[in-house]
């Protein structure tokens, strides 16, 4: 029984730090950094976080029918928001997946990616089922460190069952290695890192050979049969070391994407695979490896569909979609890496009452809201009395899902007074095609000039509001402007 | 329809404090101060008021909740006394509450009073503060200036005009409240600026400027209201009465159904045309001399002007910078400086509106005195955001108009 990804896609943020200037910023205290100091990075908005990420990459990959065949739903990350309240759950009540579905968050390693698609794999394997494995990260990293200049943000998105698929599972090994290159303690914000000479001789080059070698083996596949070979070390002659070492094809080795948007953690792996599942063409072999206390390698062979079938928007669009951002301090700022004033306005409580989202839990994260079934009304929130004045029915509203609906812009501001960790605050008044509105927070605007009455846009899940008090978040719905690159959000 | 409570209803006293940043006074301070005034006005006795109604709306700032504070401030001897809160409309519902209860024979004379202490925040502008528990979990992090400024591009958009023509339009409107508000020595905010100064002021929320933007004040007005038959015993002439008073409150349709397109007030121009009707105005553009509306932005006063049916749809632009509601203009609007200058503490200002035009209609407003002789005035306030609000509209006139 043949099992294999059925769907992929990836999400990178929108922000593009410039390298150039964060080297720069830090050049009196580690001048060493001026060799990092190229190409940019990808960074997450201050609303987005690990779980928003993930979130979108799924709503990149999937197809409005594959929504409804998913059994099961791996969340994979080092960033989760929630050390107590299982992640993969609130993803699963953005996406409408249901209640009959086995949720996971998988983390704790740098291979959180690859061991939750692993899983997933043998899942589809053993019991014939469809599980959906998204992945986010965005690293807490300190001023001036290595790390905070290779990092990237960014999600992806893997549907996994039986079946062929685009790419059907080949083979596969997976070593666990207490191998200690860095770790990140209980309570800590930040990674401690060993010297990375010892981490690249002793661990790149020892741990990931053993596994490929060992997936190699039990596929019955040569080494130099490989076409794709995804491996995610920020320096690209470490993947190019390891393909010597291995007999790999230099010319299999992928970009690691390190010069656009950094290494996305534990999720890079996935993020590549999914770039290279858009340029494979049918019969290809993807090698993919993900190393962090041992190393798990799998091997996928690409069938015909992987020229037909795709996300909405591919890894090269959602490069080109970047933009150029070589504001640092507010890098620094939205990330807590500095201490801003932030005035007195952002001292409103943001206490959420839990009664409350789990009473409204469909409405706040899937965004459902209510059609009514005498006047096909739509309107959001979900009331009992129709909001149409010609009708008024009394508990007509099926449930009715906005957060892929099209939408334009009705009104809108750009608010300097209310407290926004990024100001201006932009929002305003936001009209669906096919009826309804809403008063929605808008996000990843880069200049006035993009808005105007009628402009296109599209919804994303966001956080809302960080309750610092009390370590809780609040996600919701926010509009952004559809890109000029892309045709419209997308699906029905 | 009702019949209305046309001239059922006669002001017999009113009473403002100085408006603005009171640093050294509490609330408490502020309701003696108005009320002081408006029954030294009323020339009665305070064990005469029979009931009373207290609007205050961000009572957590200062007063807290109930009656109790203006029975406590004012030592009301043990009547009834009932705290209302429409958000910024709630001065004008303490009036409704006093005025009706006069009409329906429920009370001889009732005290309408509204307070707000806003300068004890920290900061400037209003209050951010739960809209909620489940509304903080979904609405736009919006202020007031945000929600207010999204006229302007919905009434760019649907009326076609620029950019510049709208700004201009609205740096006319506050050039005019701080001429006005000048002149009043109750006004928190008293110089006069020039159109270059609002156009070139800090954004607050695109595209209002600082000075697109109403004073955020301390103060509190009063109103003591009775029959005309028995202001006529106390020996009270040319008597001002009430000849409408209507409310009109958002159910949803602006900010969940598409028939709305944001550049207008729904609520205003239900509850005008209503009172309108009850007053028995026809051409409300000929037979209105005084406006006191809630120019809280300058923006919402120009569209405002269309919604009171003063000038037609599309055009106040025209009228705002032909100058027809400047002091000396056909229909003055603001002669007191509005809440852009004479201040808005919010429980107070539909109170204050009636204030001015009950002094103006007396001839006792001094310097800004109108060379009009008034018939009928009309306040309108507002409370909440242009996608859901409440908006009272308030008609009074000389006795027999």
């Amino acid at each position: 029984m043949s099992v294999g990804i059925h769907a992929f896609g990836a999400y990178i943020p929108k922000a593009r730090l410039q390298r150039e200037v964060m080297a720069r910023a830090y050049s009196w205290f580690n001048p060493s950094l001026a060799n990092l100091g190229k190409g940019e990075r990808a960074i997450a908005n201050w609303d987005e976080d690990a779980l928003t990420m993930a979130v979108e990459a799924a709503r990149n990959a999937l197809t409005p029918q594959q929504y409804t065949q998913i059994d099961g739903l791996y969340l994979a990350s080092t960033s989760l928001p929630f050390q107590d309240r299982q992640n993969a759950g609130i993803a699963a009540e953005a996406l409408h997946l249901g209640n009959d579905l086995h949720t996971m968050d998988i983390t704790g390693s740098q291979r959180a990616g690859t061991s939750a698609l692993l899983t997933a794999l043998q899942i589809a394997v053993g019991n014939q089922r469809n599980t959906l494995v998204i992945g986010g990260e965005k690293r807490q990293t300190k001023a001036s460190s290595p790390l905070q200049l290779t990092s990237g943000d960014g999600g992806a998105a893997l549907l996994v069952g039986p079946g062929e698929g685009v790419a059907t599972l080949v083979g596969y090994a997976t070593q666990s290695v207490d191998f200690v290159d860095h770790y990140r303690g209980q309570n800590q914000p930040f990674d401690y890192v060993w010297e990375e000479r010892w981490v690249r001789d002793e661990g790149f080059l020892k741990i990931v050979p053993s596994a490929v070698r060992q997936a190699l083996s039990n596929a019955d596949i040569a080494a130099a049969e490989i076409d794709h070979f995804c491996f995610p070390s920020p320096a690209r002659r470490v993947a190019g070391m390891l393909a010597k070492t291995l007999g790999i094809s230099d010319s299999a080795v992928r970009d690691n994407l390190q010069g656009r948007t950094g290494e996305a953690g534990s999720i890079h792996t996935l993020l590549m695979l999914t770039h290279a599942l858009e340029e494979a063409t049918p019969g290809q072999l993807i090698l993919i490896a993900g190393f962090g206390q041992g190393c798990d390698a799998l091997l996928f062979r690409t069938t015909d569909q992987v020229v037909t079938q795709g996300p909405m928007k591919d890894v090269n669009q959602l490069l080109s979609a970047g933009c150029q951002d070589d504001n640092y301090h507010r890098y620094l700022a939205i990330n807590d890496l500095v201490t801003i004033e932030q005035g007195l306005r952002a001292e409103v409580d943001k206490q959420t009452g839990l009664t409350t989202l789990y009473r409204n839990k469909e409405m706040l994260l899937g965004l459902i809201g209510g059609r009514c079934e005498t006047c096909d009304t739509l309107q959001y929130p979900k009331s009992n009395l129709c909001v149409n004045p010609d009708c008024g029915a009394l508990n007509t509203q099926a449930d009715h899902p906005f957060s892929n609906l099209s939408c334009k812009v009705n009104s809108y501001t750009a608010d300097r007074l209310t407290y926004s960790p990024d100001p201006p605050a932009y929002y305003g008044m936001v009209q669906f095609d096919e009826g309804g509105r809403a008063m929605l927070d808008f996000t990843d605007i880069f200049s006035d000039s993009e808005l105007s009455v009628g402009q296109a846009m599209c919804l994303m899940f966001r956080v809302k509001d960080y309750d610092v008090v009390r370590g809780f978040r609040r996600y919701f719905w926010k509009a952004v402007p559809i890109d000029n690159a892309f045709d419209n959000n997308g699906k029905p | 329809m009702a019949k209305g409570i046309r001239d059922k209803v006669a002001i017999l006293g009113m009473g403002c404090s100085k408006f603005g940043e009171r640093w050294n006074d509490n609330a408490e301070d502020l309701m003696v101060e108005s009320f002081s005034e408006a029954l030294k006005d009323a020339g009665i006795e305070k064990d005469q008021i029979e009931a009373a109604w207290f609007s205050t709306a961000i009572e957590e700032q200062h007063v807290g909740k109930s009656g109790i504070p203006l029975a406590m401030a004012l030592r009301l001897p043990y009547i009834p006394v009932t705290r209302v809160e429409n958000y910024c409309a709630s001065g004008s519902e303490a009036f409704r509450g006093a005025v009706y209860a006069v009409a329906s024979g429920a009370a001889d004379i009732a005290l309408a009073l509204g307070v707000e202490k806003l300068k004890d925040t920290g900061y400037g502008g209003l209050p951010q503060r739960s809209r909620g528990g489940l509304n903080d979990m979904y609405w736009s992090n919006m202020s007031a200036p945000g929600s207010f400024a999204q006229l302007a591009s919905a009434y760019q958009a649907k009326h076609r005009v620029s950019k510049q023509d709208l700004k201009q339009a609205m740096a006319h409107i506050s050039v005019k409240s701080h001429d006005n508000g000048a002149k009043n020595p109750k006004a928190h905010l008293r110089k006069p600026i020039t159109e270059e100064q609002v156009l070139n002021a800090p954004m607050i929320a695109e595209p209002l400027g600082l000075f697109d933007c109403c004073g955020v004040s301390d103060g509190s007005a009063c109103a003591i209201v009775t029959t005309p038959d028995i202001a006529a015993a106390l020996g009270k002439k040319d008597l001002i009465t009430v000849k409408a008073l209507q409310l009109a409150v958002s159910n949803g349709t602006e900010v969940q159904h598409n028939s709305w397109d944001g550049s207008y007030f729904m609520t205003t121009r239900a509850a005008s045309k209503r009172a309108y009707q009850e007053a028995g105005i026809e051409k409300p553009r000929t037979a209105i001399d005084l406006l006191e509306v809630h120019d809280c932005f300058s923006v919402t006063e120009l569209v405002t002007m269309e919604d009171l049916y003063i000038s037609p749809e599309g055009e106040a632009i025209n009228d705002v910078r032909n100058g027809f509601y400047d002091s000396d203009g056909k229909v003055p609007c603001q002669i007191d400086g509005g809440l852009k200058c004479f201040g808005h503490p919010i429980g107070a200002s539909g109170l204050r509106m009636l204030y001015e035009i009950y002094l103006q209609m007396q001839g006792r407003a001094g310097d800004r005195q109108t060379a009009h002789d008034p018939v009928f005035g009309l306040t309108h306030n507002l409370g909440g955001f242009p996608h859901q609000n409440v908006c009272s509209v308030v008609i009074v006139g000389q006795q027999g108009a």
